[in-house]
């Protein structure tokens, strides 16, 4: 997305001139821009039938934001949801995810956390199988006081690097076999953003971050993530979705240094 | 990667183009100890009716050297802070020590920058400003406004602490300390040996509920050393100053259900969101700004403890 950086870099520097950074933000809706530069002014439909977006009112923790995004059965035959795109139109990287739905996987649930700026509107697009796009959102206050989405402990977030998590979360109406399964990943990543300087070389650190998950059952895919900055340090997704019978679970997680981190479980939740 | 350059460049243009040194009114100060001053910040959350004196701030006086121990959550502040030192000591302000770089303890920085002062800080204050500084004066607009903000500039430490330091001010020796990651990644004590008091900054709050951006698991483990500390009384970074170590009881407890509450519920697959947001709610009727602070360090414990 270099051309959106680029074109939010020159609001951010234009507002800093003229000294009312806040004020400046709301007067531009950034959304027509967005539409443009991550879906090539397609068209975009109401999505209240398709999805829904589920977040706080105001972002509690800048820094960790939950973000919930449900997939509604489909009553329209024929037609799925293929993907989601979640946007986050205040911040400095918009675009904060997308995933794309195993065609088999039934997902019907994807919730991740996410960092939050400023006061702010937040997209979620979702793109059905048909190529046509569905939108809904809602509007997130930022946090007040001393909350910085910033990382908070900068060894610790150092310390689990690459530490890959998975879990399963019973629920009763699980069978032995198939049925609706909630899991979740989480992958140790500082998820840098890149907008800090280094105080020994003065210089920016470059963006650091996880900007692809992947996670299958046995060979078929369930979910897939692409990431930016705009996502919450060590990336969590808890997401529910319809075992196949597999017999393996597995993730694949990439990031921007090309480290490629890749975990297989046994489905009862043992590493293989 | 150049545009942020030029943003923060930008910012920190306008901040230095109006600093203006308008003669401040001095800030309602109270001797706690001989020599030893302490204004009490409103607990709130900071805004442009406040100036952003939300915090508890002060000075100590030696025979040779004043030390300011934070400068306040605006210029507007660090200049009242100022003339208030100003009116009681002709002694030279020699260190100003931020217990941390939250902006209701350091956006009164500006005001105190001169030849001779040396700002004292922990060993990561400076990355800590370098990353945070720009967020906080983007997301203290709406609230404060550009009359408090236009002169607020970042402005770190250059004596780092890692372990502890002695600042001599003449007949009278302070003792500032780096902690691990408690409240926030840069946190210091100041400990006056004289009168015994502690300035715990933000490792210490009371009656306002406290305010995790740093580890609960190590802001626990470190009250039992913060308790060993030899001192009379504390200044609180909130909250009123009171007797040391029995002021600190609230706060365990606050810190320890959170943690209690947060570890059960991770442990049994509760969603982070409904989890923090039913978190520690016995403490509700303990603590003032509760409702504003409780899910967020709910949220912070919740994805801490998913680690452990």
């Amino acid at each position: 997305m270099p051309r959106l950086l680029l074109r939010n870099a020159c609001i951010a520097i234009c507002m800093s001139m003229f000294a009312a950074p806040a004020a400046a933000v709301e007067a531009i809706d950034p959304w027509p821009g967005l539409v443009q530069d991550i879906f090539d002014n397609k068209p975009i439909g109401d999505g209240g039938d398709l999805i829904a977006l589920d977040m706080p009112a105001r972002a509690e923790d800048a820094a960790i934001v939950p973000v919930t995004l449900r997939i509604k059965p489909d009553t329209n035959s024929g037609r799925r949801v293929v993907a989601i795109t979640v946007v986050i139109d205040q911040n400095p990287a918009p675009m904060a995810a997308k995933f794309v739905l195993g065609a088999d996987a039934q997902v019907s649930e994807i919730a991740t956390r996410v960092r939050v700026n400023n006061y702010t509107n937040v997209h979620a697009v979702a793109e059905t199988s048909d190529g046509k796009l569905h939108m809904v959102k809602t509007y997130v206050k930022a946090s007040g006081g001393c909350s910085a989405p910033a990382i908070k402990n900068v060894e610790e977030s150092k310390a689990r690097l690459g530490q890959i998590r998975y879990r399963q979360f019973t629920k009763p109406a699980d069978g032995a076999h198939g049925g609706a399964r909630e899991a979740q990943v989480m992958i140790g990543h500082p998820n840098n953003s890149g907008l800090q300087m280094d105080q020994v070389t003065q210089l920016y650190v470059p963006a650091y971050y996880v900007d692809r998950i992947r996670l299958w059952q046995d060979d078929a895919p369930i979910l897939s993530m692409e990431g930016g900055i705009s996502i919450s340090e060590d990336p969590n997704i808890r997401f529910t979705y319809v075992a196949n019978g597999a017999r393996t679970f597995r993730i694949e997680a990439k990031d921007t240094d090309g480290h490629v981190f890749e975990k297989t479980w046994k489905i009862d939740g043992s590493t293989m | 990667m150049r545009y942020r350059t030029l943003t923060i460049a930008a910012v920190i243009g306008i901040a230095v183009q109006t600093n203006t040194q308008a003669q401040e009114r001095a800030l309602p100060v109270r001797e706690i100890a001989s020599g030893v001053f302490v204004h009490e910040g409103r607990i709130e959350l900071a805004s442009s009716d406040n100036d952003g004196a939300i915090a508890n701030i002060g000075f100590i006086i030696g025979t040779t050297a004043v030390a300011v121990i934070d400068t306040g959550g605006s210029v507007r502040e660090g200049r009242q802070l100022l003339a208030a030192i100003r009116a009681r000591t002709s002694v030279p302000i020699r260190y100003v020590i931020n217990t941390h770089g939250h902006p209701d303890h350091m956006f009164g920085n500006a005001a105190f920058v001169a030849d001779g002062v040396t700002f004292v800080g922990h060993h990561r204050l400076p990355q800590a400003m370098a990353t945070r500084g720009p967020l906080y004066l983007d997301s203290f607009q709406r609230s404060m406004g550009d009359a408090l903000l236009n002169d607020v500039r970042i402005v770190p430490p250059t004596r780092l602490v890692d372990g502890s330091l002695a600042l001599e001010l003449g007949e009278r020796t302070v003792i500032v300390k780096a902690w691990p990651v408690a409240h926030s990644d840069s946190d210091v004590t100041v400990f006056d040996r004289t009168s015994q008091i502690l300035f715990a900054g933000d490792l210490v709050f009371i009656r306002h509920i406290p305010v995790l951006d740093g580890s609960i698991k190590n802001w626990l483990d470190s009250l039992d050393d913060l308790v060993a500390l030899p001192a009379r009384r504390v200044v609180p970074g909130h909250g009123p100053v009171s007797d040391w170590p029995a002021a600190l009881a609230d706060q365990r407890r606050y810190l320890g259900t959170l943690a209690t509450d947060i570890r059960r519920d991770v442990k049994g697959g509760r969603p982070i969101r409904e989890a923090a947001e039913q978190a520690a709610t016995t403490e509700r009727q303990r603590w003032e700004l509760f409702e504003d602070y409780n899910t967020r360090n709910a949220t912070a414990a919740y994805s801490q403890f998913e680690w452990e």
